[in-house]
């Protein structure tokens, strides 16, 4: 399968990050034939689209637009969720920081569809060069009159605050995000009410992802059926996919879903020399491992959760046989504790205890019993914490399990770093991988 | 516990309803009811710790998880709100949500200490409970337990042991939603969560003892109980608050003779689960410096002496006197109040009787005998939720009358709309949102005239009108143009039932007008007495306390009366010492004792049983908590006083409250209030109140509850604060003297000083010499 540049398409032209250098590639050509449409319209190209949200979820766009309540006589929001924070994903930061504009204009598009008057863009705290960027595109575009009062002349008035997280992994969960972004401290909140109804400051909200959004400018120009085109019924578009870890050439590449990891493997210039596949996520440490017998499978939503995981991100890490998954494991898990918000019990205690017994494990003092414990407490973390963030911190355990229990078997009695030389596995260890 | 949600009973609504299976039991609930309380309804307790009936679902602790037909995952069972045909199975039908709580129980335990042996919470803890019914019995966690250093004050009165909590955020969102102190957060994130407030302030709140009684493990504690007992060596007595006219139940704890703690005990009607820490921590003067025996006054001295001689010196000194008078504090119960009642009017002949050991007022005696007196229940709690309107005319209720302030922001939320009639802005009014209708201290009447109210309007009218001229006028006179209900609300706790059962000249017991003769019969016939016997009108208020100064009245008994709460002080204990004799009734030395010819002790509350009627007029009984306790109330006293006498009184409460409520209340004709025009102030005046917690003589003996004070200031408006000059003291002055407090600028109307009635520094009938509404001189830096 071809790779299709549409988001990234101009990476190349150091200046596009600029309004000049993006509105020399067709931008705001969209925003002008939206600002003509009925708002109405737009959703239902966006929903007809089937744009599914590209933070992980995999939610209808359209659809969830289309929950906000209208002429209910309260302001609507739209939030940016670009607080990209999973292990392994790295994507949204490269579009904030190469296409701002693109981001911007989706805002403007979606919000006018919305009827949103005020947008916010919450990005991460730990990368102010895309707090940077972005601030600076909206300043662009609000000299131009993109943005402000009666944006070119349609009666629409849009204000948008770039918003800086201050380092929580949690407020990347929408409802944590909306009480961060009040001054609250951040943790999910309890639905219903969805954000739709009542989200920020207990008004109809609708929060997307920056990839979702920055999808739509060229969904509205370039219509339903040339982005239909592109991936499966039920996966359709492009994605903008990171690929990281032990291969050639890691980086963005954008193609249509379905594609399969064999082929994104090729894009990046296969694995580095001498190194065989050991596992890969498909998108960000949340979603389960996969083996080298899943290559073939298509980057989709669906297929990916027939194979026992999700695209998540759409963010893959590759892993080489110089990897201790017991080490992987445990570091993914000691960020989830880290992470933890603390507001509910499993994830919480769950995070620390199993933290504690990896720990053991990774340093060869685990025993047969600790792995079924292990086990079982991600069982009683799974589907019973308050957030998906709990979810997400029993998922690799399990994963490994399924797949390399006998690494944790072996680590009863030697430690990660005698099994599998940990300078093996860095990027500048070169010729030592064989 | 019990959801107190008062449905508007003036207009009936059909409630929709659901039908639901819990656990195959086929139910009809009203829509919106949670899976929690529904299987409470038919004796299904699921686990909890965050859920709180009274507090906002937060589905934190996971505790509560059920399996619900048709849905994936478990859901908690404190925030899933039944739907029709929702088949729920909590851990007695399902694998599913067993091993989910047992997990989750499991879990809990993970960073908790275990120390039970040494925690105060142990034998009365959910936590400990439910690890017994749904906990594994030995724990698979082998790790290292996160620990804290330990305990930290979150206030002086409260104390935090972090390692014990499991976050379940019941008291932060008490402080937020209840208490409205958001001031108590939770901090830090994971297992690292802790509670605690930013840049660690002290939590401060009136209310802050509420989170000791609902942490549901033992990582709240008091500093006034923590490592005093067990609570299974406790007995406990339900009783009801003797601090204001807010009339908490109570749970009052002892162990060997000594009062324990005190706890809110859930009455939905009233205080609902919470009650103020004045309520809950002030109950060391009970125990300390008791008068233990009767005393008499031989050669300018009080000696011990035995209760028949004390007796017989009383009787013959009181048939003495040819005019003499009661003068009955803030503390007598009804029963009590009933007994000094009658025998004013029977024993010693006389009308001369008031209840009001404060600033009062003429006015005010009209006012009470129009709108207060014998109606019970006119305005209650649960009223005040569903008014329109509610109008506070000088009544500061987060000070005056806590409860009422939690309800009233209850009601706030719920929309009503509620307006301060008043000089200051307190921070009392910012809670419940209340509008400010501005008015000068004492010269209320003009603004209360203003008011827009409505027929659904309630005013709650606060002692301190009787301070301001015109002002209960004013109240009367727009209820009756408009319709509005009005309730009043005095401070202390025996006020309201003192009025009702006659210790005021000029009312019978029921609000009966003396001067009535239907009213007189009806009273004679109670008291099996001849109507002609009874006395009539006889002297109250000032004028009372005038007459003991001038000697016009000879002989006085005093119950509770303390004369630093009055502005004419002064005058009391001058006719005190003049008077020929005097009778006190007293637990605890006052300035009244140490001038009186006989002094009897009496008992406090825990030693009695009886009733505080509270400001709707609601009857709270209590019974004794020592039972065995050597002393009598101030009804047997009087009892065995009245025999000494040749006259008849019993002195059994039970008898004395049976007798009240068959007299009833009164049915005829009440007197209209003497109209009293508003006077026209000038100058600086001054407004004050009683803070909750301050000087007052029952909190004394508990430093740490002392310690939570709102501190001493006087308060002035911006612009009064520039005219002097951004002082950093400000001196006022009244005809006595003055006082010197740290300036605060308050939302105040100007030409306004506020200052506290009677706290650390500040005790401004003695220091001042002036009150409420009086004229003062005010001036930056000290005197």
């Amino acid at each position: 399968m071809k790779l299709t540049p549409v988001i990234t398409e101009h990476w190349d032209d150091p200046e596009l990050y600029t309004l000049d250098g993006y509105k020399r590639h067709g931008g705001y050509i969209a925003l002008e034939k939206a600002l003509k449409e009925d708002p109405d319209t737009i959703i239902a190209t966006v929903k007809d689209s089937g744009l599914r949200g590209r933070g992980g979820a995999g939610f209808p766009t359209g659809l969830k637009w289309s929950f906000v309540p209208q002429n209910d006589g309260k302001p609507h929001y739209l939030v940016v969720n670009a607080d990209e924070s999973e292990p392994g994903a790295c994507k949204d930061i490269p579009i904030m920081m190469a296409n701002p504009h693109s981001l911007l204009e989706g805002v403007i598009i979606s919000s006018f569809a919305i009827r949103a008057h005020h947008a916010f863009i919450y990005i991460r705290g730990e990368v102010p060069q895309a707090i940077r960027k972005v601030a600076y595109a909206v300043k662009q575009a609000r000299e131009a009159g993109l943005i402000g009062k009666n944006i070119q002349g349609s009666g629409f008035d849009l204000e948008v605050t770039v918003h800086a997280g201050a380092g929580a992994y949690i407020c990347g969960e929408e409802t944590a995000l909306l009480d961060s972004l009040e001054g609250y401290r951040g943790q999910p909140r309890l639905k219903p009410p969805f954000p739709a109804v009542a989200g920020l400051y207990a008004s109809p909200t609708v929060i997307n992802n920056v990839e979702t959004i920055a999808n739509i400018p060229y969904i509205v120009d370039r219509g339903v059926e040339w982005f239909r085109q592109f991936g499966t019924e039920k996966s359709p578009g492009f994605k903008v996919f990171s690929v990281s870890g032990h291969v050639q050439r890691p980086g963005i590449y954008e193609a249509p879903l379905g594609i399969t990891m064999r082929e994104l493997l090729d894009y990046a210039g296969g694995m580095r020399p001498g190194a065989e596949l050991k596992f890969w996520i498909p998108g960000g440490s949340s979603v389960p491992m996969l083996t080298a017998e899943h290559l073939d499978l298509p980057l989709t939503y669906e297929a990916m959760a027939e194979a026992g995981t999700m695209l998540g991100t759409g963010t893959p890490m590759v892993f080489d046989q110089t990897v201790s998954v017991v080490k992987a494991v445990t570091r993914w898990l000691e960020f989830y504790k880290h992470e933890s918000c603390g507001k509910c019990t499993p994830c919480r205690e769950g995070t620390y205890w199993i933290t504690g017994v990896l720990e053991k494990f990774e340093h060869g003092h685990g025993t047969e019993s600790e792995m079924e414990t292990l086990t079982t407490l991600c069982g009683q973390i799974a589907g019973r914490s308050f957030c998906a963030l709990g979810d997400a911190a029993a998922t690799p355990y399990p994963a490994a399990m399924k797949y390399f229990s006998d690494e944790f078997t072996a680590a009863t009695h030697t430690s990660a770093d005698e099994q599998f030389d940990p300078i093996a596995s860095y990027v500048f260890s070169g010729a030592n991988v064989q | 516990m019990t959801i107190t949600n008062h449905p508007d009973t003036s207009t009936p609504k059909t409630v929709e309803s659901v039908n639901v299976t819990i656990d195959g039991v086929e139910m009809e609930v009203p829509k919106g009811t949670l899976v929690i309380r529904a299987a409470e309804q038919i004796g299904i307790e699921i686990p909890r710790f965050c859920d709180h009936p009274l507090l906002a679902p937060v589905a934190a602790c996971r505790a509560c998880l059920i399996e619900i037909d048709g849905v994936p995952k478990p859901q908690p069972a404190c925030a899933q709100v039944l739907s029709e045909g929702m088949n729920v199975r909590t851990q007695r039908s399902s694998e599913v949500a067993r091993i989910a709580q047992e997990g989750v129980m499991e879990f809990l335990l993970v960073n908790h200490p275990l120390d039970c042996p040494v925690c105060d919470k142990g034998g009365e803890c959910p936590l400990q409970n439910q690890a017994m019914s749904v906990g594994r019995p030995e724990s698979r966690f082998e790790g290292e337990k996160r620990t804290f250093p330990k305990p930290i004050n979150v206030n002086a009165e409260v104390l935090l042991d972090r390692e014990r909590c499991v976050s379940c955020a019941r008291c932060t969102r008490f402080a937020e939603e209840i208490a409205g102190d958001p001031s108590l957060e939770l901090l830090e994130r994971g297992a690292q969560q802790q509670v605690g407030t930013a840049n660690d302030e002290p939590f401060d709140s009136y209310f802050s003892g509420n989170v000791v009684q609902i942490c549901p493990v033992g990582a709240l504690t008091s500093a006034s109980y923590r490592f005093r007992s067990r609570p299974f060596d406790l007995i406990s007595v339900p009783t009801t608050c003797e601090h204001c006219a807010s009339g908490c139940s109570l749970r009052t704890d002892n162990r060997r003779g000594t009062v324990t703690r005190r706890l809110a005990w859930e009455d939905p009607e009233v205080n609902e689960d919470w009650n103020c820490d004045k309520g809950r921590f002030a109950f060391a003067y009970l125990n300390s410096g008791r008068i233990e025996s009767p005393l008499i006054r031989e050669n300018g001295e009080l000696r011990t002496a035995s209760w028949p001689e004390a007796m017989h010196v009383a009787a013959a000194g009181l048939t003495a006197a040819s005019e003499s008078a009661v003068l009955i504090g803030g503390r007598a119960t009804v029963e009590d109040a009933y007994a000094y009642a009658k025998f004013a009017r029977v024993v010693l002949a006389s009308d001369n009787i008031d209840f009001r050991a404060r600033a009062t007022s003429d006015e005010e005696v009209g006012f009470l005998a129009a709108h207060v007196a014998g109606k019970k229940l006119d305005v209650s709690y649960a009223d005040i939720e569903s008014a329109s309107q509610v109008a506070l005319v000088a009544f500061e209720p987060e000070d005056e009358s806590p409860i009422l302030l939690l309800r009233l922001r209850k009601a706030a939320k719920k929309g009503v709309a509620i307006h301060s009639v008043g000089s200051v802005y307190s921070l009392g009014s910012e809670k419940i949102s209340a509008s400010w209708v501005k008015a000068q201290a004492g010269s209320e009447a003009t603004a209360i005239a203003g008011l827009d109210l409505d027929s659904n309007s309630i005013i709650l009218v606060g002692e301190r009108a009787a301070n301001s001229q015109g002002a209960l006028t004013a109240v009367s006179e727009i209820a009756a143009k408009t319709g509005a209900k009005i309730a009043w609300v005095p401070r202390r706790a025996g006020e309201r039932g003192a009025l009702d059962a006659g210790a005021l000249a000029g009312l019978l017991p029921g609000g009966r007008p003396i001067a009535d003769p239907t009213a007189r019969d009806h009273i004679a016939q109670a008291w099996n007495v001849e109507a002609t016997s009874l006395p009539t009108v006889g002297r109250s208020g000032n004028e009372l306390i005038e007459a003991i100064a001038s000697g016009a009245v000879q002989a006085v008994i005093t119950a509770g009366v303390d004369p630093a709460d009055m502005p004419n002080g002064d005058a009391l204990v001058t006719g005190i010492e003049n008077a020929d004799f005097v009778v006190a009734l007293e637990n605890h030395h006052s300035a009244i004792t140490e001038r009186a010819s006989v002094v009897f002790p009496v008992a406090v509350v825990t030693e009695k049983s009886g009733s505080f009627m509270n400001w709707e007029g609601r009857a709270q009984p209590f019974s004794a908590a020592f039972r065995e306790a050597l002393t009598l109330s101030d009804a047997g006293v009087l009892s065995m006083l009245a025999s000494a006498m040749d006259k008849e009184l019993t002195g059994d409460t039970r008898a004395l409250r049976k007798e009240l409520n068959s007299i009833g209340v009164w049915g005829g004709e009440r007197a209209g209030m003497h109209q009293v025009s508003a006077p026209v102030s000038e100058g600086t005046t001054l407004a004050t109140w009683r803070l909750l917690i301050d000087s007052g003589v029952m909190q004394e003996g508990e430093p740490h509850l002392a310690a939570t004070a709102r501190p001493s200031v006087a308060g002035v408006g911006a612009d009064l604060f520039e005219q002097l000059g951004q002082p950093e003291a400000i001196t006022v002055t009244g005809p006595k003297g003055s006082i010197t407090l740290p300036a605060a600028v308050m939302n105040i109307v100007t030409d306004t000083v506020w200052l506290p009635m009677n706290s650390s520094e500040s005790h401004i009938y003695a220091q001042l010499g002036c009150g409420y509404g009086d004229a003062v001189s005010v001036k930056g830096g000290a005197a």
